[in-house]
């Protein structure tokens, strides 16, 4: 078997580096004792101290939060029912509306869904966020529940039925608890991507409502200061546990959903 | 067995069918008939219907796709940001070709841990990503002093690498790597590796291997990924926004401007409809193409 030759190695160590060393310089700056990102003066937890005083800040993760509880859990709904849609019947509008979400440049959603909003005079804030979010978040849920199903052995739901359990029984008792994994990796992959949000949230947002990224988009659009470093920070080591929790739970549905993230034409 | 089947077709698929509809469709439909419509006084739209000779009517106008066709500014900025995705397209794939080959041809225990190191930076916050760029390109950051440092070695003044379109290709390279790492991957993971061994045996170097066997074989990945960098790259407002400057801002900016600041929503949806448009053309074009190199795949 040919393998990979060293230079080939040592292109791929650099482009590893080219990948992490920007983040590691952002947690390296968040312990540094100065108000520039420039040279290391000496360790400190001041920057963290900073953070957790500022209240708007602390407000706009809490609405995050809320954002992020609020639609996984609808979006993992709605998805769930559309994976199994997607994967018992043929089906022709619903998987176009599924994956269309995914596919098309993102502030392209975002400028429709406000206009929408706009048109049927919502006040923009914490509901148009969470409707917005949940528009976004159906097919990524449904990707994973859809690729659970497909590994699934469907002849036991079938025994169920012959030994005389409804629908609904076979269900809730033999396919929900087979799913269940990729249903909880289908709510995680939703939350994160709820938390992380920028562009949709930008134009759904109004004046009314901040979240996380918002606020580090005005601090970062101010000025840059170790204070972002810090919540960057704080928010990469959630975003690993999520993470880390989803392809523990559903190994696989990160590459799809990854996948599907710019395109529906892998 | 059937009525039950067809009731669960409903109950599974009508929620989710309905909230789509309602939330994705019905905005992208209101966006497409906006561009047809005339600005209103106050931004927004005009009203709806107008009260004209033959009672109430509804007009609809192309003056704002005239609007982006006659106007060379508008037009510079589309082929700038088509500059910017080709590039940044390009460079992804450079970088990315021999990350997903090491990988590919890596021990089979490691190829999953090495793929989860290059999915791990992307899933951090995008926000995060860009502003790790912030300080790098800035003044004081590493970057810029190594660039100084050989500026001044062949006698050229120090300058600044933040807001300009050179931060721009680099954070959208960055951010984007991933997408072009994965589907190159998946692809060179299951080329049959007795094809190089033959190659070899028949005399051909490793040049000529990796050209006459192995890319080939890879169009469709190539393909596949270029078309998941090239799309969002496309419609990107935040990295030109935060990094670019005045010289480094793309379509997506300008849609933003229209809706938040001019307030001029036909214009800002011409201009989402054929970003649109042109991202939908794009992935059709390049799944064409992938679909016939796998083809030639098959008969190889």
């Amino acid at each position: 078997m040919p393998r990979a030759e060293s230079w080939l190695k040592l292109a791929a160590g650099a482009i590893f580096a080219f990948l992490y060393l920007p983040l590691a310089v952002v947690v390296l700056f968040s312990f540094n004792d100065s108000r520039l990102n420039a040279e290391w003066v000496g360790f400190t937890l001041d920057w963290y101290r900073v953070l957790f005083a500022d209240t708007e800040m602390l407000n706009a993760a809490l609405n995050s939060l809320l954002i992020a509880v609020i639609s996984s859990a609808g979006a993992t709904t709605l998805g769930t029912l559309a994976g199994l849609a997607l994967h018992r019947y043929r089906l022709r509008v619903l998987p176009a509306l599924v994956l269309a979400p995914i596919a098309i440049p993102e502030v392209l959603m975002g400028v429709s869904l406000l206009i929408f909003f706009i048109m049927l005079n919502m006040t923009l804030g914490t509901l148009s966020i969470i409707l917005s979010h949940i528009t976004f978040c159906i097919g990524f849920v449904a990707i994973v529940v859809q690729s659970r199903l497909a590994g699934m052995d469907e002849s036991l739901g079938e025994a169920a039925r012959d030994l005389g359990a409804t629908p609904f029984q076979a269900f809730r008792l033999i396919t929900l608890p087979l799913i269940l994994p990729g249903i909880l990796a289908g709510a995680l992959l939703a939350f994160t991507l709820s938390i992380d949000d920028f562009v949709i949230t930008f134009f759904t947002a109004g004046v009314g409502s901040s979240t996380l990224p918002l606020q580090i988009y005005s601090m970062i659009k101010i000025a840059v200061t170790p204070e972002v470093n810090a919540v960057s920070t704080l928010l990469m080591c959630l975003t690993l546990v999520l993470i880390l929790g989803v392809s523990r739970l559903s190994p696989g549905a990160l590459r799809g959903a990854e996948t599907l993230k710019g395109d529906e034409t892998p | 067995m059937t009525r039950d089947s067809r009731l669960g077709r409903w109950i599974t698929s009508l929620p989710p069918l309905v909230y789509l509809l309602v939330f994705f469709a019905a905005p992208a439909a209101i966006m497409l008939f906006a561009s047809f419509r005339h600005p209103g006084d106050y931004g927004g739209l005009a009203p709806w219907f107008s009260r004209g000779p033959e009672g109430l009517q509804l007009d609809l106008t192309l003056d704002n796709y005239r609007r982006l066709v006659e106007s060379p500014v508008y037009l510079r900025l589309f082929a700038k940001s088509l500059g910017y995705a080709v590039l940044s397209t390009g460079i992804c794939l450079l970088l990315a070709y021999p990350l997903a080959l090491v990988i590919a041809r890596s021990a089979k225990k490691w190829r999953d841990l090495l793929v989860l190191l290059v999915i791990l930076p992307f899933w951090s916050n995008f926000l995060v990503r860009i502003y790790a760029w912030m300080i790098l390109l800035s003044p004081g950051g590493a970057l810029t002093a190594a660039l100084n440092w050989l500026r001044a070695l062949v006698g050229l003044e120090p300058t600044s690498l933040l807001f300009t379109p050179t931060a721009v290709v680099i954070c959208l390279v960055y951010v984007h790597l991933p997408f072009m790492v994965l589907p190159l991957y998946a692809n060179l993971e299951k080329h049959d590796l007795a094809l190089l061994d033959a190659a070899q045996d028949l005399g051909a170097s490793r040049w000529q291997r990796f050209l006459k066997v192995t890319l080939p074989l890879s169009m469709p990945g190539i393909y596949a990924g270029s078309t998941l960098v090239f799309i969002p790259v496309l419609g990107m407002f935040a990295v030109p926004d935060l990094i670019g400057g005045t010289r480094g801002i793309m379509i997506g900016n300008l849609i933003k401007q229209q809706f938040l600041e001019s307030r001029d929503w036909p214009f800002g949806s011409v201009l989402s409809m054929v970003l649109t448009v042109g991202a939908i053309l794009l992935a059709l074009g390049a799944a064409l193409l992938a679909r016939r190199g796998g083809g030639a795949r098959a008969q190889s």
